[in-house]
C-alpha cells in the first residue's frame, strides 16, 4: 500500500474512542505499516466530543490528517459524525453508529439522518449500539463491532486476522473474548 | 531493541527508566499526566520513588532535594507549571545538578486543555539559561529523555523536556532498550556548600560558570544527532523544531519540491555552526515554528554574518496564534516559492456545540444553582479544574478565571476595593496547590469574601491524581489526611461549615448567613466526585 491511509475516529468521552485508536494502530502496526495518531483528552470526561486521527502507510510524517484527506470517517455518535462531516473530501467514506447521546438543543436522530443523506458520500449508518447491546449485554465494545464490519466490508485496508491479533496482543485477558466476539459479530460471523 | 506503538508521555517513562530514573515528582496536567499516573504504578518494581507533590515548586524542590543527594530524577508538569516553579528552577540553573534531572513541560498549543493563555515555555531557556529539547513524536519523546539525562549528568545542568499536545499524545512505533530492573537507591548528601548556595557575591561567580557551560553545551549541540539535515539539496530551505518538523516533511512531499531541511532537536542552545553552515548556500529560508517567532529572531541574527541576502520567512507567513498543521506549511512554502497551492475549502456547517458540562451525579450540580439562586448579584471567582465548568453555559457563573488559587487570591482584592459580596469558588487539589496563602492572606489583611471549597475527594479533572487532602500518596501508601476545614481553621477563618451540597437547605441557609460577615467565611461542601464513586462501587 503506497498511499497513506487516513481514518478520523471520533465521539464522545466514555464510548472507547481511544480503545478503538489503539486496537487500529496496533492491527496497522502488525500488518507492518508505519503509524501515528493524534488525539485529544482533557475535557472529554466532562461529555465534550472526542476526536482522534489515525494514519499508516509506508511512511507518516504528521500525526493529523489535512482537511478533506480522510479515507474513512467512523463516528460512534450520530451527532459527532454529522460535525464531522466538514472535515470529509469527495472521496470519504462514513461508518456512523446509530446512536445519539442527546444534550440540551441538539437534533433529532431523524433531522441527523436526514442532514447525512445529502451528503454525495458513501454512508453506513450501523446500529452497532443496539446490536452489542441486544448480543452481547455491553455497550462499550460497539467500536470493536464497527471495526468489524469496517474490515468486512473493506473500508479499510486492515485484514481480520491482524485486528484479532491487535486485540489479543493489547486488550486485558478478562476482556479478549467479549472484544473478539464483538469484532466477529460486526464482522458478520454470527 | 524492542518496538511497540507508545503514546508520547508512555516514551518518556520508558526513556527515564533506560537512563536509570531513581525520583520522580511532579503534578497533574494535561498533556503530561500520564507519566506522573503511569509511573507510580510501576514505580515499585522498578525502584523508583514516585510522588504527586502539592505544586509544580514542591516538586521541582523536592527533584533537587534528590539530585544534591544522588538521585537521577525526572519532574513533570503542564506548561503553567514551569510559572509556579521556576522560583526554584532559575537558581538550579546557577548551582547546577549533582545527579542529573530532567523536567518535563507540557505545553497546549491551540489550548485544547488549558485556561490561563497559549504559553509557549521555550522562553525559559532564554530567562533561565537552559537547555531545551523539542521532541516532535514518541520516538523522539524516549531518545530525548535519554539525550536529556546524559546533557544534565555530563554538565551538571537541569535540562527542560518541551512536549506539545501533539507529541505528547501522539502514538507512534517507538523502538527501545530493554532495562534492568533496579533496587530502590539510597543517596548520600554530601555538603557542598559553595555550590549548592546562591548567595551574593558567590552567586555572580556562580552565572559565569554558568554561561560557560551554556557555550559548551552549544558545541555539544552543533555534534549532536538530535539536530540533522533532510530532504534533497537545495538552495530552499526550511528550519523547523519540535512537531513543526513532521508537519513540514509532509509538506514538501504534498507539494512535491526539492526543499532542504535542517530539524532542530535542540531549541537552546542552538547548534549555531550547524545553523550557519545549513543557511550560508540558501537563497530563501522558511522558518517552521508554532507560536513565537523566537526562532526565527535567532535565524536572523546569525544570518546578517552569515548570508546577509538571505530571504527569511517566517511569521508573515505563518500564524502566531495556535498549533499549526501540514496544510499551514504547505501554504507557506507555496507563498515562499511563488507556487499555487489550493488549501481545502472547510464547509461550514451550523451544529449544536457539546460543550464540556459536569458530569450526572457531579456535587457541582447543587452548589452552582444553589449560588446563582441566592446571590445572584453576587461576584464570583473562578478556579482551575472541574470548577471552571461553572463558568459555560447554563451555569455561566465566573467573573474571572486566572491561574490555580486565583480565585481566593482576587477575591480579596475586590473585596478591599468595593462594598459588594464576593464569593470565591475552588476545589480540594487546588486548594492545596495554591489556595491557602491566598486565604491567609484574606485573614491577615482583613478581608471577607465568603469562600467556597468543593471538596470531591480527589484531584478530578487531570484525570483522578490524589491529593493531601485524601489520605493516599500517589504510590499508593496510607498517609496524614490533612482537612481543609483544619487547615482555614488554623489560619484564623472564624466562620466554617462543612456539609453535603446535597442538603440544599442547608447550603442556602449557610450561604446567606456566611456572606453578612465581617471576616471571611468558608463552606466546605464535601461530596465525592460521582465518577470515583462509580469506579469505587459506593453508593452515594
Amino acid at each position: 500500500m503506497e498511499k497513506t491511509f487516513n481514518l478520523i475516529i471520533n465521539g464522545i468521552g466514555g464510548q472507547g474512542v481511544i480503545t478503538l485508536l489503539s486496537l487500529v494502530g496496533e492491527a496497522a502496526f502488525v500488518e507492518g505499516y508505519d503509524v501515528r495518531s493524534s488525539e485529544l483528552h482533557g475535557l472529554s470526561q466532562r461529555g465534550g466530543s472526542v476526536e482522534t486521527h489515525i494514519r499508516f502507510g509506508r511512511k507518516v510524517y504528521s500525526p493529523l490528517i489535512p482537511n478533506g484527506k480522510a479515507d474513512l470517517i467512523l463516528s460512534l455518535e450520530m451527532l459527532e459524525g454529522l460535525r464531522e462531516t466538514v472535515k470529509s473530501g469527495k472521496h470519504t467514506k462514513f461508518l456512523i453508529n446509530e446512536y445519539v447521546s442527546p444534550f440540551l438543543g441538539s437534533l433529532t436522530k431523524e433531522e441527523i439522518k436526514k442532514q447525512l443523506n445529502i451528503l454525495k458520500n458513501e454512508l453506513h449508518i450501523i446500529p452497532a449500539s443496539e446490536v452489542c447491546k441486544d448480543k452481547l449485554q455491553n455497550e462499550v465494545v460497539s467500536s470493536i463491532y464497527l471495526l468489524g464490519y469496517a474490515v468486512s466490508k473493506n473500508l479499510t485496508p486492515l485484514k481480520k486476522e491482524s485486528v484479532i491479533k491487535a486485540i489479543k496482543n493489547i486488550v486485558p485477558e478478562k476482556y479478549r473474548e467479549l472484544n473478539i466476539n464483538a469484532f466477529n459479530l460486526g464482522y458478520g460471523n454470527n | 531493541m524492542q518496538k511497540e506503538i507508545l503514546l508520547g508521555n508512555e516514551a518518556i517513562i520508558k526513556g527515564a527508566l533506560s537512563a536509570g530514573i531513581n525520583f520522580v515528582s511532579g503534578y497533574p496536567g494535561c498533556p503530561s499526566a500520564e507519566i506522573g499516573d503511569e509511573f507510580a504504578k510501576i514505580a515499585k518494581q522498578n525502584g523508583v520513588y514516585v510522588e504527586w507533590s502539592t505544586n509544580e515548586k514542591t516538586a521541582v524542590e523536592a527533584a533537587i532535594g534528590a539530585s544534591f543527594s544522588g538521585l537521577k530524577s525526572l519532574v513533570n508538569m503542564k506548561s503553567f507549571g514551569i510559572n509556579v516553579c521556576s522560583d526554584a528552577l532559575l537558581p538550579l540553573a546557577y548551582t547546577g545538578t549533582k545527579a542529573p534531572m530532567v523536567i518535563v513541560v507540557a505545553d497546549d498549543p491551540s489550548c485544547w486543555s488549558s485556561a490561563q493563555t497559549e504559553q509557549n515555555s521555550r522562553a525559559y531557556a532564554y530567562l533561565g539559561h537552559i537547555p531545551v529539547l523539542e521532541p516532535a513524536d514518541p520516538q523522539e519523546c524516549y531518545d530525548y529523555t535519554k539525550l536529556g539525562f546524559e546533557i544534565s549528568e555530563k554538565f551538571n545542568m537541569p535540562v527542560i523536556l518541551r512536549t506539545v499536545t501533539r507529541a505528547a499524545h501522539q502514538r507512534a512505533i517507538v523502538a527501545f532498550d530493554k532495562f534492568e530492573i533496579k533496587e530502590k537507591k539510597i543517596g548520600e548528601f554530601i555538603k557542598n556548600p559553595h555550590q549548592f548556595s546562591t548567595m551574593p557575591p558567590r552567586i555572580l561567580e556562580q552565572k559565569k560558570e554558568l554561561l560557560e557551560k551554556i557555550k559548551k553545551i552549544a558545541l555539544y549541540a552543533d555534534k549532536s544527532k538530535a539536530n540533522k539535515i533532510v530532504g534533497e539539496k537545495s538552495k530552499i530551505g526550511i528550519i523547523a523544531s519540535g512537531v513543526s518538523f513532521l508537519y513540514s516533511m509532509e509538506a514538501v512531499e504534498e507539494l512535491n519540491v526539492k526543499v532542504s531541511v535542517l530539524k532542530l532537536g535542540f531549541f537552546y542552545p542552538l547548534p549555531e555552526k550547524l545553523i550557519s553552515n545549513f543557511i550560508k548556500d540558501k537563497n530563501k529560508l522558511l522558518i517552521v515554528e508554532e507560536l513565537d517567532p523566537y526562532v526565527e529572531k535567532e535565524i536572523l541574527r546569525i544570518a546578517k554574518s552569515v548570508n546577509p541576502k538571505l530571504q527569511i520567512f517566517g511569521k508573515d507567513v505563518l500564524s502566531e496564534i495556535g498549533e499549526l498543521g501540514a496544510e499551514d506549511v504547505c501554504v507557506a512554502l507555496a507563498k515562499m516559492m511563488g507556487k499555487k497551492f489550493k488549501k481545502s475549502m472547510v464547509r461550514q456547517l451550523a451544529l449544536p456545540k457539546r460543550t464540556a458540562r459536569l458530569c450526572e451525579g457531579c456535587p457541582y450540580w447543587y452548589v452552582f444553582p444553589t449560588i446563582k439562586r441566592i446571590a445572584p448579584e453576587a461576584i464570583i471567582g473562578g478556579d482551575i479544574g472541574c470548577n471552571m465548568i461553572g463558568g459555560l453555559a447554563p451555569h455561566n457563573l465566573h467573573d474571572w478565571l486566572f491561574c490555580m488559587g486565583a480565585s481566593i487570591g482576587i477575591s480579596h482584592g475586590v473585596k478591599k476595593s468595593t462594598n459588594q459580596k464576593v464569593i470565591s469558588l475552588m476545589g480540594d487539589g487546588t486548594f492545596f496547590h495554591s489556595g491557602i496563602a491566598g486565604l491567609i492572606n484574606t485573614v491577615y489583611n482583613k478581608s471577607n469574601p465568603l469562600m467556597i471549597v468543593l471538596d470531591n475527594r480527589i484531584t478530578a479533572m487531570t484525570g483522578h491524581q490524589p491529593n493531601p487532602g485524601m489520605g493516599k500518596t500517589s504510590m499508593g501508601e496510607d498517609t496524614e489526611e490533612l482537612k481543609i476545614e483544619e487547615i482555614a481553621k488554623a489560619c484564623g477563618v472564624k466562620h466554617i461549615k462543612v456539609l453535603d451540597p446535597i442538603n440544599i437547605q442547608e447550603l442556602e441557609k449557610t450561604i446567606k448567613e456566611f456572606l453578612d460577615k465581617d471576616e471571611v467565611s468558608l463552606i466546605v461542601c464535601k461530596r465525592i466526585c460521582a465518577l470515583l464513586a462509580k469506579r469505587q462501587g459506593i453508593k452515594v
